[in-house]
């Protein structure tokens, strides 16, 4: 045991640690983006405030979920480990330091970026996260017809709905849920918030234009074969397609709703 | 003189390695643009030394490319503006008349300042000491070939081994660290039949031996790749790694 502490202690390890929970960030991007992509349906948010719920109670996904509060969590507190190690390993500054010469700004401002996220992080579980569970969400009722599949919608008071419940009834299905899409396009009403969103987002790019592929050259995955590849998938997947997905949505309820 | 340019130099002074050092400005007169930047210190040396002051302190050696002994940090840059060369290689036609030029040391924990412009990169030592070798039992020389080698493996253990550990890679790192010189030590034997015996040791004892120097940890700027003089690749590195993560969960009969 004591050997795998000092593999993890070890500049190596660390990295390592830096690596694999940030890759799971990444997957976790992925699978954020498409579920909110429901968010885009003219649904009167049936399909997100269902999808909403499922997160939310489905156990294999809290499981998943505690996983990545903590991913979260390692991954801050190990980068301002190694932050610190680095400043103290220059010892003295550098009067002049070209590093623009020789290494891209994102590699060399990962740290800020991380802030920058960090921060977001925080705001967004508040602004959904914290009220979903908390917070005195407004209710909303969806009935269906299942021979039309017509569905008409009705607000319900806030703190009316505590428990998602769906039956049916003379060939009607109801579904009463908490309205965390309400909740999304009121908050995205509010330009200020808007825009720490976009430009959240915006750090997010640079940020994931770096460690995605640093990510596996720390693993060690540079082979020729597909190295290729994984500096595509940083840069056109998680440095463009992702921000831009997720920013679309605050841009979205701002101007189109 | 026609030809020549003028200079003002910003030199890193720094008594002993306890003082605090400051900058110091100089003019050099009359640079001949065919000189190496190592002659034009040596040149602003002799007219201090004439003035009866303390000349400046820098390390150098082979003066061509070969010793890894010159540093130097030139306007921000380790061995100054130009790629894939070391400070005695680079000449002083890469200026303009009237620049100024800023020099300092290697900047490093591990890398104390002596004096002025010359660090203590014994810590390169330390680590080599630790497993940058292989072991050779005494008795018959071997057989030249006797062990064939494929021709891309030993192109690929030659490029990491042309490393002249002269630090650059440290001293262009934000971050201070040393891994672009470890990995390469570790990869030039790692790829051939001889290095394999100590090769999980000796990865092992490398790291542990630069962590304790206090040398930073990548970030993968490739930064050091950038700036090395002899253009080693940040795929050691990746390598490097491997080997690492392999000794440390897949090889428990190693030490
Ligand atoms: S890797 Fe390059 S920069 Fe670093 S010590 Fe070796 S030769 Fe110098
Ligand atoms: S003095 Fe030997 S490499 Fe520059």
């Amino acid at each position: 045991m004591s050997k795998f502490k000092n593999t993890f202690s070890s500049s190596l390890g660390k990295k390592l640690i830096m690596a694999l929970t940030g890759l799971f960030l990444c997957t976790f991007l992925v699978i954020h983006l498409i579920g909110n992509l429901q968010l885009f349906k003219a649904d009167e948010g049936k399909a997100f405030n269902d999808y909403a719920y499922f997160m939310t109670h489905f156990t294999p996904i809290k499981v998943v979920s505690y996983l990545l509060y903590t991913s979260i969590i390692v991954h801050a507190v190990y980068a301002l480990m190694l932050t610190i190690g680095n400043r103290k390993a220059r010892g003295t500054n550098y009067g002049a330091y070209a590093g623009s010469a020789n290494s891209p700004w994102t590699s060399r401002n990962m740290g800020i970026l991380g802030t920058i996220l960090l921060i977001f992080i925080v705001v967004h579980m508040q602004n959904f996260w914290a009220e979903y569970h908390w917070g005195a969400m407004p209710g909303v009722e969806y009935r269906t017809n299942i021979l039309t599949q017509e569905t008409t919608q009705t607000d319900l008071p806030a703190g009316s709905v505590t428990e998602y419940t769906k039956f049916v009834e003379n060939g009607v299905e109801i579904t009463r849920a908490k309205d965390l899409y309400k909740v999304t396009a009121s908050a995205f009403k509010n330009w200020c918030l808007v825009a720490l969103y976009v430009f959240a987002m915006g750090a997010l790019s640079f940020h994931l234009v770096h460690g995605f592929r640093s990510a596996f050259q720390t693993l060690g995955w540079d082979h020729n074969r597909y190295v290729g590849l994984i500096k595509c998938i940083g840069v056109w997947g998680f440095g463009v397609l992702i921000p831009l997905g997720f920013a679309a949505m605050p841009l979205y309820f701002f101007f189109l709703k | 003189m026609s030809g020549t340019m003028n200079l003002k130099l910003k030199v890193w002074r720094q008594p002993n390695s306890e003082a605090k050092g400051s900058f110091v400005n100089y003019d050099a007169a009359n640079v001949s643009p065919d000189m190496s930047f190592l002659e034009m210190l040596d040149v602003v040396n002799e007219d201090l030394v004439k003035k009866g002051e303390d000349p400046i302190h820098f390390d150098h050696d082979c003066r061509e490319g070969i010793c890894g002994m010159c540093s130097l940090h030139i306007n921000g840059r380790p061995h100054g503006p130009k790629q894939a060369i070391t400070t005695c290689q680079l000449h002083m036609r890469s200026f303009q008349d009237g620049q100024t030029v800023t020099i300092e040391p290697w900047r490093a924990k591990a890398f104390p300042v002596i004096k002025d412009l010359a660090v203590d990169r014994s810590a390169f030592d330390r680590i080599q000491q630790t497993g940058g070798f292989v072991s050779v039992n005494t008795g018959g020389v071997p057989d030249a070939n006797a062990i064939a080698i494929p021709k891309p493996v030993a192109d690929e253990a030659f490029n990491s081994a042309t490393c002249i550990g002269c630090g650059a890679c440290v001293a262009a790192c934000k971050n201070a660290s040393a891994m672009l010189f470890v990995s390469a030590k570790v990869s030039q034997m790692a790829l051939l039949p001889q290095g394999q015996p100590e090769r999980y040791r000796r990865v092992q004892a490398m790291v542990t031996q630069m962590d304790e120097e206090g040398f930073g940890s990548c970030t993968n700027t490739g930064a050091c790749e950038a700036e090395c003089p002899k253009e080693i690749k940040i795929t050691n590195i990746a390598r490097m790694n491997r080997d690492f993560f392999t000794a440390k969960f897949f090889k428990q009969e190693e030490v």
